[in-house]
């Protein structure tokens, strides 16, 4: 209880300064992933309309807009996750390090684009398990204890859970269990790493936390997160993307976007005229 | 691609085309019973059949008439006994009884609905045929209905609990009681769940040998009454197959074929009842 | 009954509804009392089997005791009841039964709640529950006159050519007996186990499946290794739940067994269970001893199918609640 009030505490009063000095909005940063003339349909219904987005390496790229806006769809077909979902339908092109994602192997893209979902999902095995998981199907040949280890140091959970390591994951907090589902995915060491509205679950001392903890990640890999808080979006993104109905209104660095929109839609959203 | 994932992906498309034999497999299975009952018992079908009664053996022809009523019988008389404890049993679990109450009904009725038919034999043997000193058409329909409680009671109380509170809530409201709510509109409200279930029960215990080997026991000719033995087809299946006559096991074939066929399509009609009214909950 | 009707016209609108209260609680207090006998009545019927039970094997209880369940000898003219080769081919044949249906009933299960399309998936369902309505004694036709001589000619010699160092598969292949009552029971239980462990794998939630796809898992990996160990107590419980009809189901295993009391390495061999020895000798009892001693089969048969439904019933419970508690936890 002790760490958990502290390091709020520490969250609390510093991003305004760090945050917002640590970002570099003027350099034209590489992409990682590009998404080109993406339409999406469920069934008959489209859900996004000609989306043109890039996800800058090494940053973190926010998506935001009111509910049903497709922004968590857009998410979902950087990694083809949308194709477990039957009747969907994308036409587009969405490049990984400039190489189509549909032709790829879609097992291997997941790999390297990993995802985080918006309720905290461990498996029912153990904490140590539920991280080697990526490790052991993917036939790693780095040591799976010391690879589990890292992983959870950077999903800042190791002080935490390392003397009950094999303790089932579900004895964990809300906010331990969403922190070990990110450790989970940062095992496979991704590329990229997708956010559905991470912290939607959880109470405001864990959000600080992995707000914190997707900050310090983005030297690891690049990011892209969808949330439904703007002010989330503000702390801690270097790009964002508003969307709107399924389509993209306004895609600029994070702290042109918030202050002067140029989009009036935009403006209308971020001063809370509607959404 | 690796040679890892190259296996991996092989593993995987290769375990999943298994498990889609195994379904086609465990369906086919159906597909096959029927098509043997008709290709083997659709010959030996023709009016006689459903007319006469059996003949000696040696001689052709003969029919199964009285197996066939005394399975209308006994399903009959099963339901007359079955169904008004699993339904008043169910109001009374849906609307008025206490959790420790529902409890006990609802663990007896699991447990009644998984005691052994060769068991519940021997339980209507003891309490129907053996105080009155003679096998009879009622011991073979308390039995068959023993087998329709729980049945009947279990789905029916879940489609009363499945009517929606606001249905209830309206009607009281109104200032109807409570047992009027249930007569004219939660009952009626369920209805096709509740007749769904009954269906079902019939349709279960239909096919049911084991209970009737000690209770209607069977009858070469027509059943002099309820309170005598009586023939039905399931019994009569069983014992023409295990004959030694190949006219007999023609009959048996056919037999099973009416059997089935009536199975089937009480439970075809059954569902069908339920997805025309509400839809089956998952 | 006819008494509660509109208080229309009662003398003033306040004694009116006083007296319409009076009269509605009057008529609840009937229906209540008038289906609680009812529901009471399933207790006690319930209790009634019980205690027939346990009072029809007094005799059968008090002279063998224990030893009823460990003498191998069945001979009614010596008023010797050993229930021995009874439970063996119970047993025997349940087990032989669960290992054919097992892993088909779960292979198909995995189908209809992972591939299959909905209305694919519905569908399979829908003929999977017709299955488990074809009456037993069908399935103990198609047993006696299609399994019985596929087995003797083809699939009984074909295991002694390549298996046969193994006592299980030697001795002469009659067609009937362990391996064959096993098969048809295989067949009238996979129904059950596929049913019962589809709907306890599509209540997997969701995002189990897409956090395994999401770490790169082929799809094969995320059932196997995600959905089915989180449906692991669930499917157990639809193992059970087939194991008790094995064991309690009479006429297709009466079929097809063989009926000889005895205990035999060979599957192939002849055989006898609980179920088949009470349909067929309880009419023809030959003294009380011999039918207090079927009593007390069908005692045991009752027991045995009581601990597994319940052990069943646990699991599945267990398996749904997870399901739906770990969104929240």
């Amino acid at each position: 209880m002790n760490a958990f009030a502290r390091q709020a505490v520490s969250v609390n009063i510093t991003p305004p300064v760090t945050a917002g000095a640590s970002r570099e909005t003027a350099a034209p940063a590489a992409m990682r992933m590009t998404i080109s003339k993406v339409n999406f349909w469920y069934g008959a219904k489209q859900t996004l309309f000609d989306v043109n987005l890039g996800i800058a390496t090494n940053k973190v790229t926010a998506l935001i807009g009111p509910s049903g806006c497709g922004k968590s769809t857009l998410l979902r077909t950087l990694n083809r996750m949308h194709e477990t979902v039957r009747n969907a339908r994308l036409e587009g092109e969405i490049l990984l390090d400039g190489k189509n994602t549909m032709a790829q192997d879609v097992t291997l893209l997941r790999r390297r684009v990993g995802m985080v979902f918006q309720r905290p999902n461990p498996f029912p095995k153990s904490i140590f398990e539920n991280v080697a998981y990526g490790l052991r199907i993917n036939g790693s040949k780095i040591p799976v204890a010391d690879a589990v280890e890292k992983s959870l140091r950077h999903a800042a959970l190791w002080d935490e859970v390392k003397d009950h390591l094999h303790k089932s994951a579900y004895e964990l907090s809300g906010g331990q269990q969403q922190r070990l589902c990110i450790a989970r995915a940062l095992a496979v060491e991704p590329e990229v790493l997708l956010l559905d509205e991470p912290c939607s679950a959880l109470d405001p001392i864990s959000t600080a936390k992995i707000e914190e903890l997707l900050v310090q990640l983005k030297d690891l890999c690049t990011i892209a997160t969808v949330t439904h808080n703007m002010q989330q979006a503000a702390r801690i993104s270097d790009f964002t993307a508003f969307m709107l109905t399924g389509q993209l209104i306004e895609f600029n660095p994070t702290p042109q976007l918030f202050t002067k929109p140029s989009d009036p839609r935009t403006e209308a959203y971020i001063t809370g005229r509607f959404g | 691609m690796n040679a890892r994932l190259r296996w991996r992906k092989f593993l995987s498309n290769f375990m999943l085309t298994m498990t889609g034999v195994c379904a086609v497999v465990s369906v086919a299975v159906l597909f096959f019973i029927l098509g043997c009952l008709v290709y083997q018992g659709g010959t030996s079908i023709n009016w006689n059949f459903f007319t006469k009664l059996p003949v000696p053996v040696g001689e052709t022809g003969g029919g199964m008439a009285n197996a066939i009523v005394g399975t209308g019988e006994l399903l009959i008389l099963a339901t007359l006994f079955g169904v008004p404890i699993g339904f008043f049993g169910a109001v009374y679990l849906a609307e008025f009884s206490g959790s420790a109450m529902a409890f006990v009904v609802r663990y007896a009725a699991d447990l009644l609905n998984g005691v052994p038919s060769i068991v519940i034999g021997i339980f209507a043997y003891a309490v129907a045929v053996h105080p009155f000193g003679h096998f009879s058409t009622y011991a073979g329909g308390f039995a068959l209905g023993l087998m329709m409680i729980p049945i009947t009671l279990r789905s029916t109380e879940e489609f009363l609990l499945a009517v929606p509170r606001t249905l209830r809530e309206g009607a009281m409201a109104l200032g109807a009681s409570k047992w009027k709510t249930i007569v004219t509109v939660i009952v009626p409200a369920a209805y096709r769940g509740i007749l769904t279930a009954i269906l079902l029960a019939v349709a279960r215990v239909a096919g049911e040998t084991a209970p009737l080997l000690f209770t209607a026991f069977g009858n070469t000719y027509w059943s002099k009454g309820l309170k005598d033995a009586t023939s039905s087809l399931p019994a009569v299946i069983y014992s023409y197959a295990l004959s030694p006559y190949d006219d007999w096991h023609r009959q048996a074939w056919a037999a099973g074929l009416v059997l089935l066929v009536l199975v089937l399509v009480i439970n075809i009609v059954a569902r069908g009842i339920l997805s025309r009214g509400i839809s089956v909950p998952r | 009954m006819a008494t509660t009707t509109s208080p229309a016209h009662g003398a003033s609108p306040l004694s009116g509804s006083r007296h319409f209260v009076n009269r509605a609680d009057h008529g609840d207090e009937i229906a209540r009392v008038i289906t609680f006998i009812f529901a009471a009545s399933v207790v006690l019927i319930t209790l009634l089997l019980v205690l027939s039970l346990w009072q029809g094997s007094a005799l059968a209880r008090h002279k063998f005791g224990f030893s009823f369940f460990v003498t191998q000898v069945w001979d009614p003219n010596a008023g010797i009841f050993g229930a021995l080769p009874f439970i063996y081919g119970t047993l025997v044949t349940a087990v032989v039964s669960l290992l054919i249906a097992v892993p088909l009933g779960i292979g198909a299960a995995i189908f209809l709640a992972e591939l299959a399309p909905a209305r694919v998936s519905d569908t399979l369902e829908f003929f999977i529950d017709l299955l488990a309505a074809v009456p037993s004694v069908i399935y103990g036709v198609l047993g006696i006159f299609l399994i019985v001589p596929l087995m003797r000619s083809y699939i009984e010699p074909a295991l002694k050519k390549t298996l046969g160092f193994i006592p299980l598969f030697q001795g002469p292949a009659y067609g009937i007996g362990f391996l064959t009552a096993g098969i048809v029971l295989a067949v009238m239980i996979i129904p059950y186990i596929i049913s019962v462990s589809r709907e306890v794998l599509l209540s997997v939630p969701r995002d189990q499946r897409e956090a395994a796809l999401s770490l790169g898992a082929t799809r094969w990996e995320s059932t196997w290794k995600v959905v089915v160990p989180f449906a692991r107590t669930g499917i157990m419980g639809s193992i059970f739940l087939a194991l008790a009809r094995a064991l309690g189901e009479t006429m297709a295993v009466t079929m097809v067994i063989g009926n000889t009391p005895q205990i035999s390495a060979s599957l192939f061999a002849s055989g006898y269970s609980i179920a088949a020895a009470i349909a067929n000798e309880f009419n023809e009892a030959s003294s009380p001893l011999h039918s207090q001693a079927l009593i007390e089969l069908g005692l045991v048969l009752f027991l045995l199918t009581f601990i597994l439904n319940g052990i069943a019933r646990l699991l599945i419970i267990a398996t749904s609640q997870r399901g739906s508690g770990t969104a929240n936890a």
